[in-house]
């Protein structure tokens, strides 16, 4: 019973690790345009459907088929920032969050129509021979990809933290005005938001679609990112990867130790209570006005 | 809003200035219009009466998401399940306990509404962006219930089929038939909907909307209100949820998945938040837009052959997508907005202003 307990929270973590990651890019995005991306999804089944065509379709060595898709992915994300978001600043966020929604349908059509819309597996680079430590055992796969996505987490928050280009994105969310004042092109560091928070997605939708394959159910699991993003507090970076890790380790007990069916809505559960009980989250900034 | 009367038409009394129909012209045409809309049936085929169905069921739905986002500002993510709550529960009504069709729709309105308040109770804390995460979660766990509670009630993961209306000896079995149950509730609930917003209680939902702080000083209670929407919202959706299932005779949860309520939202934003007719134009609007891109798919598949994908599939997804976002940038008021601007030119022409 505790090697179960266990062997749930470490698959968990592994999960977790991709949920912070999505979580991140959310929470980026969020900081800099104050715009809750909702096609985060769709952006991740984007750059795996690249990654599949340069690996797949075209036969390219990985490190060309990933450098190529993250770069693809960057495109695409500057131009949802400069065509659909741009022309709202200024208007009420719901207005950004709805388009965000419509962008949901707007990718899901050009991936159906680009790319068919069945589910497409990817070949693995890595192999499925699970490891164990114990009396745990861990797939391979799922130990690289939680390895890759903490390093990616590790790099954009190394980025925002240290350099330049960081330091200004955090002026931006601090204040537009003021970042303005202080002579920070505050479209080009949305621009850039939006190009940072698109690779994150790609990768996450490269390590989900060796799992998975790639098409558009992946996008249902990003889904499950909402919740990790608001249990770790909204605008807070150390929030989305404790808040990704919690949901996912939550889901995967729910599902180990309730019921299996109960993992596709756990993360939504938490989600609630967390609502109920902590809307701003475990480390989100705590905004006090009257309800 | 309604600045410019037509020429001659005075307010003599209260009751002509709060009238929705005003003029004789107008009385004319609203009697005309509804004689030519219940005569619908006798010429026109099915496909063309089950689209009208189609659109008038969704409508209710539309109608009540517009009270709630349109007019008291919370938007909601979670129409669809709440719709699904509806035509579960008139369909477990029917079947197992022997109710009739005119007894579960009420029912059905009311369970929908009470599931509403449950997940609109979170406003107790939250607002906005975080309300709407609510609903979201609402969305996801409402038709996981449906599947996974009790599978050898509602069929779980295979659709349950549902009895037919009966009254008397009329059997409602076809889309005829059902037209002449759907079309009298919508015209009921269109005109409820048109009136509830003009009351105190929708003058405190649109004072909620434009400033809760500011609605609260005034004396607006925000969280009795704000359940209130929810309760009329998710009350719309249980009345559209119980026709539904009664009009296809069978319900899967499928059919009240996220993509249903978010093409709902589309709806009101399309047609123009806060605007009763609003919702009229929205369902319509993207109704015929779905019609349009099946009748357009086969041009798009000659034109690009090398489109590997079925078209239909992903023309109407691209289609709708676009078009709320072209809408948001560039009408964000909806064709609501529009058609009063048509109406005020129409009336005030040749002479601008």
């Amino acid at each position: 019973m505790a090697v179960d307990v266990l062997q749930y929270f470490v698959n968990g973590l592994m999960v977790g690790g991709l949920y912070a990651l999505i979580a991140l890019s959310i929470v980026l995005i969020i900081k800099a345009t104050a715009v809750f991306n909702f096609a985060i999804g769709h952006l991740m089944m984007l750059g795996g459907l690249f990654y599949w065509t340069f690996m797949v379709a075209l036969g390219l060595p990985v490190w060309l088929s990933i450098l190529l898709s993250l770069a693809l992915a960057a495109v695409v994300g500057a131009l949802i920032q400069r065509l659909t978001l741009h022309p709202l600043i200024g208007q009420p966020p719901m207005a950004s969050l709805m388009v965000t929604v419509a962008l949901m349908y707007v990718l899901l059509g050009l991936a159906v129509m680009l790319w068919r819309g069945s589910i497409m597996g990817l070949p693995a680079f890595i192999s499925a021979e699970p490891l164990a430590f114990g009396g745990l055992t861990v797939s391979r796969q799922f130990l690289v990809s939680f390895i890759i996505c903490m390093v990616v987490f590790g790099i954009f928050v190394a980025v925002f933290r240290y350099t330049q280009t960081g330091l200004h994105m955090r002026a931006t969310a601090e204040d537009h005005q003021v970042a303005r004042a202080k002579g920070i092109k505050v479209d080009n560091i949305m621009l850039i938001t939006w190009v940072i928070a698109s690779i994150a997605a790609a990768v996450g939708g490269i390590l989900l679609g060796l799992r998975v394959g790639v098409g558009p159910p992946m996008t249902m699991i990003a889904l499950k990112a909402f919740p990790a993003v608001l249990v770790g507090g909204i605008d807070s970076i150390p929030g989305a990867l404790v808040g990704g890790l919690l949901v996912g380790v939550l889901e995967q007990l729910a599902g180990g130790l309730i019921d299996p069916a109960l993992m596709e809505i756990a993360p939504y559960i938490v989600l609630l209570i967390a609502l109920i009980f902590m809307p701003y989250g475990l480390f989100g900034l705590k905004r006090i006005e009257r309800i | 809003m309604a600045v410019n009367r037509p020429c001659g038409t005075f307010n003599e009394n209260y009751a002509k200035d709060m009238a929705i129909v005003r003029t004789k012209f107008q009385w004319g045409l609203v009697i005309a219009s509804l004689i030519l809309l219940f005569a619908l049936p006798s010429f026109c085929s099915s496909l063309v009466l089950y689209l009208v169905n189609l659109i008038a069921i969704t409508l209710i739905a539309v109608l009540g998401l517009n009270i709630l986002t349109g007019y008291t500002g919370l938007f909601s993510l979670g129409q669809a399940a709440f719709m699904g709550v509806g035509a579960y529960t008139s369909a477990l009504l029917t079947t197992y306990l022997g109710f009739s069709f005119w007894l579960a729709l009420p029912c059905a309105g009311l369970s929908a509404a009470l599931v509403g308040v449950i997940f609109g109770l979170p406003s107790l804390r939250i607002k906005g962006f975080y309300l709407t995460m609510a609903t979201l979660a609402a969305q996801f766990i409402i038709p996981w219930l449906f599947i996974h509670v009790r599978p050898d009630l509602t069929g779980g993961t295979d659709s349950l089929l549902v009895a037919v209306p009966t009254l008397g000896n009329i059997k409602f079995n076809s889309q005829a038939s059902m037209f002449y149950i759907i079309i009298p509730t919508m015209l009921v609930m269109l005109l409820f909907a048109k009136n509830i917003v003009r009351t105190s209680v929708g003058r405190a939902f649109i004072a909620i909307r434009d400033n809760d702080l500011a609605a609260e000083v005034m004396g607006v209670n925000l969280f009795k209100y704000k359940l209130l929407a929810f309760f009329i919202c998710s009350f719309y959706a249980g009345i559209a949820g119980s026709l539904w299932a009664h009009w296809m005779r069978a319900i899967l949860y499928e059919h009240f998945l996220l993509m249903q309520s978010i093409w709902m939202c589309g709806m009101v934003i399309v047609g123009g938040m806060g605007y009763t007719v609003g919702a009229v134009f929205g369902t319509v609007f993207i109704r015929l837009l779905d019609q349009f891109v099946v009748y357009i798919t086969p041009v798009v598949e000659a034109l690009f052959p090398h489109l590997v994908g079925s078209a239909t599939a992903a023309v109407g997804p691209f289609a709708f997508g676009s078009v709320i976002v072209v809408f948001i940038i560039f009408e964000p008021r909806g064709l609501a907005h529009r058609w009063e601007m048509f109406k005020a030119s129409y009336r005030l022409n040749p002479y601008s202003y």
